[in-house]
């Protein structure tokens, strides 16, 4: 059974059909990474994964996507309780200017999670733990987050996802603005995460997609051109599209 | 034409600049100068502790303080939650529709409409229509609209300069908009709404007409009782005794325009000081 199933899915942008007609399932507990050039729609379908894209004006949406055989598109979905399983990290680090620990802490808060003192305490240090920040940080918790380094703080955000529990994360090109040895360590923990999340990724770095992920999406233009193993998708491609994207033609 | 060399064309748009900057603060220092000369002789503990004596010629001006200060504490009691709720209603929830866009529109066009214009207004409806009479309450009433456009204004700046991405980060967590505004964007947009509040209040105290036909009195020989009472205020004050009132001591009249300024001045202040402070310690 897969996880995540969209089915004749496609988003319009007012008047600009940005996705059209995707059809995609995407397997428990792997790493999936989307790829693509610029406008091409990888992050607007990513991001109608969590429907964070309800919140843009003008956004209208047909198809399905189906999580646990539950379309998420439903009225009756409840778009918070959606939003707690399905997590998202973003491009730029963007933790709240509050301590780090309140930045892990907010979510159990705010959605009253929990209100045990001793459970929260518990949830931010195995979540910490869990994007390898604990070690260095367990000294300065309720330092303002905004004194992290940009990968220590993209950790946070990563951290701050994983202790509201999601069963999916999502990550809008999350080493776009870090440097080299930044991207290496960050997707070291993306890649150990995999034993406990269902991972999707877009970036516009291939060679990122070919060192971390199981499966690989190429999108153009809003449409899905081709979807399969990520060593196929590097090394023999069915479309000639894929093959002239891989191998750096054009993007 | 005459052709000035670069240096010279410097030197001499650097003076224009400069001239201009000096002409517009010019009239302050002027302003205040002649106010504090004239006016420094009366500013003592009786001035402004006592009532007004022998036909206003005479005595303090503690009423007018008093009234000043109670209608403007009603005032923006009145205006800042109204004004803050309309702001996060317009910024956060309203969609980009025409009722939004005429509402925006309508509130800033409101901001630009004569105060003695209010002034009309509120006599018409709180004074005459809801009978509240001429009273503190019918004038901070009249101030409050008179207000509301400007505290909407400057409150969703102040939500607005709130980065958009500490608001997605929040939803993307399953936080409501409601608990992310509560949470998040409120705590962050707080020192504008307040520079912006005490702002406000500056302005408010210093405005006549709004509070001319609706809570201001000639002469009030007690300090105002309850929110339905007429009520002396400074800038009202100094508009009688400078005009209405035969023989009067020319110090009285600064010492009491001093009193005003001085009062002004500080509140605008304390918006300097609560920005500054706020700055130092804003961390994005």
């Amino acid at each position: 059974m897969s996880k995540i199933e969209i089915k004749n899915f496609n988003l319009y942008y007012t008047n600009f059909h940005a996705l059209k007609d995707i059809n995609i399932n995407i397997e428990d507990r792997r790493i999936t990474t989307i790829i693509g050039p610029s406008g091409c729609g990888k992050s607007t379908l990513l991001r109608s994964i969590n429907r964070i894209n309800d919140t843009i004006e003008g956004v209208h949406t047909t198809g399905e996507i189906n999580i646990y055989d539950e379309n998420i598109y439903d009225e009756n979905t409840d778009v918070d309780i959606l939003r707690r399983n399905v997590g998202m990290v973003f491009q730029r680090p963007n933790p709240f200017p509050i301590s780090i620990y309140e930045n892990v802490a907010f979510g159990l808060r705010v959605n009253r999670i929990s209100t045990s003192r001793s459970i929260i305490s518990e949830t931010v240090e195995k979540s910490l733990k869990a994007v390898l920040l604990w070690d260095n940080i367990k000294d300065r918790l309720y330092k303002s987050a905004l004194s992290l380094t940009l990968e220590e703080q993209q950790r946070l955000c990563i951290a701050r996802v994983i202790a509201v529990v999601p069963h999916i994360i999502l990550l809008d090109e999350p080493c776009s603005s870090l440097d080299p040895v930044a991207i290496q360590k960050i997707e070291e923990l993306i890649i150990q995460l995999k034993d406990r999340y269902t991972i999707i990724i877009v970036t516009h770095n291939m060679q990122q997609a070919a060192r971390v992920s199981n499966d690989t999406a190429f999108m153009l233009f809003g449409k899905l051109i081709e979807f399969d193993k990520t060593e196929k998708i590097f090394t023999n491609p069915s479309k000639k599209e894929t093959e002239d994207y891989v191998s750096g033609r054009f993007g | 034409m005459i052709r000035l060399s670069p240096k010279l064309s410097q030197k001499f748009s650097y003076l224009i600049l400069f001239l201009a900057t000096t002409l517009a603060i010019t009239p302050v220092i002027v302003i205040i100068f002649i106010i504090v000369k004239n006016g420094m002789s009366v500013i003592n503990w009786e001035f402004l502790a006592s009532m007004p004596k022998n036909g206003m010629r005479d005595g303090g001006v503690l009423p007018a303080i008093v009234g000043t200060f109670v209608i403007v504490t009603c005032t923006i009691i009145l205006t800042l939650p109204t004004g803050l709720c309309a702001a996060i209603y317009l910024n956060e929830y309203a969609r980009d529709n025409i009722f939004a866009r005429v509402i925006k529109l309508g509130i800033l066009n409101l901001a630009g409409v004569p105060s003695v214009v209010y002034g009309l207004f509120g006599f018409g409806i709180f004074v005459m229509f809801l009978k509240l009479g001429v009273s503190i309450i019918a004038g901070a009433l009249t101030l409050s609209i008179m207000e509301l456009p400007v505290i909407i204004t400057t409150s969703r700046n102040a939500l607005n300069s709130v980065p958009y991405s500490f608001r997605e980060a929040s939803w993307a967590l399953g936080v409501s908009r409601w608990q992310t505004i509560r949470h998040i964007v409120l705590p962050n947009a707080l020192p504008g709404i307040m520079t912006g509040a005490v702002l406000s209040i500056a302005r408010i105290s210093g405005e006549t007409a709004p509070i001319l036909f609706t809570a201001a009195a000639f002469y009030v020989p007690h300090l105002p009782h309850s929110i339905f009472d007429q009520v002396m205020t400074l800038p009202y004050h100094l508009y009688i005794i400078s005009t209405q009132i035969p023989n009067m001591p020319n110090n009285i009249i600064f010492g009491t325009a001093l009193i005003l300024l001085v009062m002004v001045l500080a509140i605008s202040f304390v918006a300097i000081f609560v920005r500054i402070y706020f700055r130092k310690h804003r961390k994005w």
